[in-house]
Order: structure tokens, then sequence, then C-alpha cells
């Protein structure tokens, strides 16, 4: 076995996720039978092999899609708080977080 | 009315001033609510800002001002591709009433261009499936086979066009999510290189596999849609400065004496024995039209799926730890805020999407990282390299799009990794960044499509697109 019911609950809390009891044995069956397909990649020896950290380089130079660092405007605090579950402008309102 | 719509058709209607951009788009809506009911294909239509644009385009017409490239054509967009003003849920229940405050740069292009948009398609929640089954509000039907999926994650762009109800459509790829969904519907469908379109806009799911592409009738409607969204945007640093080269025009350029490999690893076992037949008979295609077909080996590709598998969801549970229940989307109200968190994200998010958070949020985990996520990272560039050693050799590989037909709703639905082993040939070049297209290639029994994938080196568009176009020319789709 792969993944265990503690490592499913402690990830779970790690992704902020409420599962249920169900959810959580289903999750921990399923995980278990994709990490032990996933396991076929220790076939491959990868010791000198550089890990893919960007996709594509092309001719590009590095600085071609940088920008300068100008102020330009964004007047859009009215229109995102609009649809917001608990807006009161120009802030989101959320539980008390103070004891934390 | 002509049944059958495309971007040449519907410029030549209205420059002969046969039908008016509004009465296009309201004949478009009419098929859609005849039709959508049965398909679920749309979630949402936008017929008020449909309106704007008709009436823009019909004054320029009235003025005998030129139109632009796609003046009037009736298009439909992926529902995790942000609009402005109109309602984007991803197919999620946790962005049930979400309405963006701003365009996708991919949508702001189409209407610069002309376009109309009639609304947004269904699709897998958060772009995460390969049928559509995942969608909160309920699965899409393949118009061509409706007891069948039409694919996913872009299954409802792809459901629309193949019906005749939007003459063409953006969706998104992240393992086979447009070309797969164009096999399973009969129509071809293309990613462009990562970084050719801008992802501004797009709601992420996996941000160094996500891509935008265009589904259409034929190649050359896919090819000019292409062009218009093609290009830097300032908005997303991974959008590339390289030219875009007008597709369409490049589309006659000849493709005799182009070499094409043929990768055994996509020719093994695992394929449905009537999609073997079709894909065989379509090379004869490209062989009749004077291309050479060489034996190539891409030795990494069956270490693809459970590269993409660990890449995909580590990204996912990064990029959707953003629903939080406070900026947008669903709220399930607690006294504490990590209790809120957490009952808004368990109660928003469905079975698919949770068990990729879960996974993904596991391969990032401390002890746990080296041997999934960088192995994987690691593995992917071993993929990356098997392309670059190919196209070294050949211009373009030909492979099937999907090792299986269209299958019945609710077969495989139970079964997470049988389902991720239906990308198993697409997700190989979503790793790499290339270039690829679906494009139609017979029916199994004259009803279930088959699609030939065509894969080109990174930027080298014009080339996937130049032989698509010739084998459809050639009669293909007819195989």
């Amino acid at each position: 076995m792969k993944i265990s019911r503690e490592d499913v609950l402690r990830v779970a809390e790690l992704a902020y996720l409420d599962l249920s009891e169900a959810e959580l044995e289903t999750y921990r069956a399923q995980i278990d039978e994709i990490l032990e397909y996933i396991g076929k990649l220790n076939e491959l020896d990868t010791g000198k092999v550089e890990p893919m950290a960007q996709v594509l380089s092309d001719d590009q130079t590095a600085d071609a899609t940088l920008r300068e660092d100008l102020i330009v405007p964004c007047a859009v605090a009215e229109d995102v708080l609009k649809h917001a579950p608990d807006p009161e402008p120009p802030y989101f309102r959320v539980p008390k977080v103070i004891e934390r | 009315m002509t049944a059958s719509w495309t971007i040449d058709g519907v410029k030549e209607a209205l420059g002969a001033k046969k039908i008016s951009a509004r009465e296009l788009a309201a004949d478009f809506y009419k098929r859609i609510e005849t039709r959508n009911p049965e398909l679920n294909a749309f979630l949402t239509l936008s017929p008020e800002r449909a309106r704007r644009q008709t009436d823009k385009i019909d004054a320029l017409v009235a003025e005998g001002k030129p139109l632009p490239p796609l003046a009037g054509v009736p298009v439909a967009v992926k529902d995790v591709i942000s609009t402005r003003g109109i309602k984007t849920t991803c197919g999620s229940k946790i962005l049930r009433n979400y309405i963006p405050p701003y365009d996708a740069t991919a949508v702001e292009r189409l209407e610069a261009a002309g376009a109309v948009i009639l609304g947004k398609t269904n699709c897998d929640e958060f772009a995460m499936g390969s049928s559509n089954e995942n969608s909160a509000y309920g699965p899409v039907k393949n118009p061509l086979a409706p007891d069948r999926v039409p694919g996913g994650s872009s299954g409802g762009s792809a459901a629309v066009v193949a019906a005749g109800l939007a003459v063409a459509s953006l969706g998104t790829d992240t393992g086979g999510s447009i070309r797969q969904p164009g096999s399973f519907c009969g129509i071809p469908a293309m990613m462009g290189s990562y970084g050719r379109v801008s992802r501004y806009g797009l709601i992420a799911f996996a941000s160094s596999l996500d891509r935008i592409g265009p589904f259409a009738t034929n190649v050359q409607d896919v090819a000019a849609i292409l062009k218009v969204i093609a290009g830097r945007d300032p908005h997303d640093s991974t959008s590339t400065t390289a030219p875009v080269p007008d597709y369409r025009a490049e589309l006659v350029k000849p493709v005799k004496g182009l070499r094409l490999g043929i990768p055994k690893e996509y020719f093994g076992e695992g394929m449905d024995a009537g999609v073997r037949k079709k894909i065989e008979a379509g090379i004869e295609v490209f062989k009749k039209l004077g291309c050479q077909l060489v034996d190539i080996r891409m030795q990494h590709t069956d270490y693809a799926i459970a590269t993409y598998y660990i890449i995909a969801t580590a990204e996912a549970s990064s990029n959707l730890a953003r629903y939080d229940g406070v900026r947008y989307g669903l709220r399930v109200d607690d006294d504490s805020l990590l209790a809120m968190y957490r009952k808004t994200r368990g109660a928003g998010f469905g079975a698919e999407v949770k068990r990729r958070i879960v996974l993904g949020t596991y391969v990032l985990s401390a002890g746990y990282y080296d041997a999934y996520y960088l192995k994987g990272q690691k593995v992917r560039s071993l993929i990356a390299q098997d392309f670059r050693d190919a196209f070294a050799k050949v211009d373009a590989i030909l492979t099937p799009t999907s090792p299986v037909p269209p299958f019945k709703l609710g077969e495989r639905a139970d079964d997470p990794l049988q389902m991720y082993l239906a990308d198993i040939y697409t997700v190989t070049g979503s790793l790499a960044g290339v270039p690829g297209i679906s494009v139609p290639c017979g029916k199994i029994g004259g009803t279930l499509p088959v699609g030939l994938q065509i894969f080109g080196a990174a930027f080298q568009e014009a080339r996937v697109l130049q032989l698509a176009h010739a084998f459809e020319q050639a009669g293909g789709a007819a195989v």
C-alpha cells in the first residue's frame, strides 16, 4: 500500500478540504492505484537528467517578455467586490481569525 | 438557409447582403433552442452581447466598409475562459454564479476580429476529465451518437460545432482536452505550441500545460481562428514574441516530399482494432500525397501518463488553492475562517477535482516531493527530448488521437485510472509543449469517428495545418 488513510487525512488538511468518511476511503484506494501506476517511473534512471522547469525556449531573448515597470490604471475593485460572497467595500469580509 | 456555415460562407453571405449578422445569430439561437436541451452543450447563452456585436457588423456592411476576418461568425467559448459580464462556471459548483470582470485575451481578439459570441460551453469541472462527465451541470451528449460521450474536457465546444450550433469554438487543452473531443465528435481541433496563444483569462488548471485552441468544421477555419488568437500578449509572460504567420495563406504550400514519422510506441497494444484500421488507411493517404513515411522510436512514450498525472495534479492543487470562499464563488459559512475554507472547498468541488487536489498535494508534500514531483519533471525532460530527437529526422509525426472511439456514457466513469489512460497519445505532446491537431480520419462502422493526430516541432503550426489541410482535401475524413 502506497498511501494510508492517515496520509489522505494529512493531505486533505494541508489542502483545506473537508472529506466525508466515504470520500476518504474511496480516494485512498483510487490514489493508491494511481501511485502504484506512477511507480513505473522508477524504471528510468534519471540521475543525470535536469528537471524540465520551463516548457519552451524558442529563440527569443530572456528579457523579450519582460515589460517596463510602469503604473497603469486598474479600476476593477468595484466590479470585483460586487461578486464577492461577503463584500464590505473596499474590503472582503471574512470570519474572525484573531484567535489563531 | 445553408445547412453548414463556414467562415468564408458567412463572409460571402454578409457581403452579398443575403443575410444580416443579426439574422444569422438569430438563426443559430433557434438551432440551439431546438438541439441544446438534448445535447446539454451550452451552459450559458449571451444574446445581448451577441446583439451588440452583430449591430456593429451590420453597420459596417451598411456603410460598405471592409469587414474584419471573422465578421459575423457565430462562435462558442468553453466555460473555463473568462468573458466579461457573462457567467463563467468552469463546470463547477464553486463558481456557480461567478461573473468575470474582464475578458480573456483570446476572447477579446475573437471579438475584435468580428466574431459573435453566442455563449459558453459545458466542460469537465476545471477541465479535468476526458468524457465531459465531470461537469457539475451534467454530461454533454455526442451529437453523432447520443448514447456516447463527446470526449473531454472541451466536450461542449466540440459538440456545438459538430452539431452545427456554432461555426467555430474555443476549447482548452491540458492533456488532450481539445484534440480528443475533436476526434470523438469528428471535427478538426488544434492546440498550438505552448506560448502560442495567450492564457490571460483562462482559468488555470495546470499552468505549464494549459493551452487555448480552436474547433471548426474544416482545417481552413481552424487556421483562420488560430491566426486571430495567436501572438504575444503583455498580460501573459509565457506568451511568445515569435511572429504569427498567416496560417490560412500557408495552407496551400505543397506537402509532397515531407518526411512523416510513425512512432512505433503509438501503435502497440491497447488500441482498438477499428481505430487501427482507420489510422493505417489515413497514413496511406499521406503516402499517396507523396509524403515519405519514416519509422521512428519515441522510447519514453509509455511513461507519459504517469508523468502527466504528477505534474498536472501538482499544478492543479496549487492553482485551485484560490477557491477559498473569500473573493468569488461559493462560500459555506462557519464562525472559524479555516473551517469556512474547508467546508467551502469540500462542498464546492466535485469528486474528480478533489481527487486531483489530494493527489497533487501529496506529490508536492514534504518527503514525497523528490520521489514524485521532481522525478516527474525529470521524465518530462526525457519526453521533450524524444520529440526534439524525432524532429531532427522528420517534419511531423502521425499518431492516433485516441486509442478508442467515443465510449458510452457511464462506461468508464467509476475508474479514474482507466479514464486517464484514454489520454495516452495526447499527453506526450502536452508535456513537450509542441503543437498538435486532430483531423477526422473515417468513422468505424460509418458512425463512430476516428481522429488522426499530427504533431509538429515547436512553433511549426503552419506545417501541421498544411498537412491536415492536404489530408482533408484528399478525402481523409472518409477513409
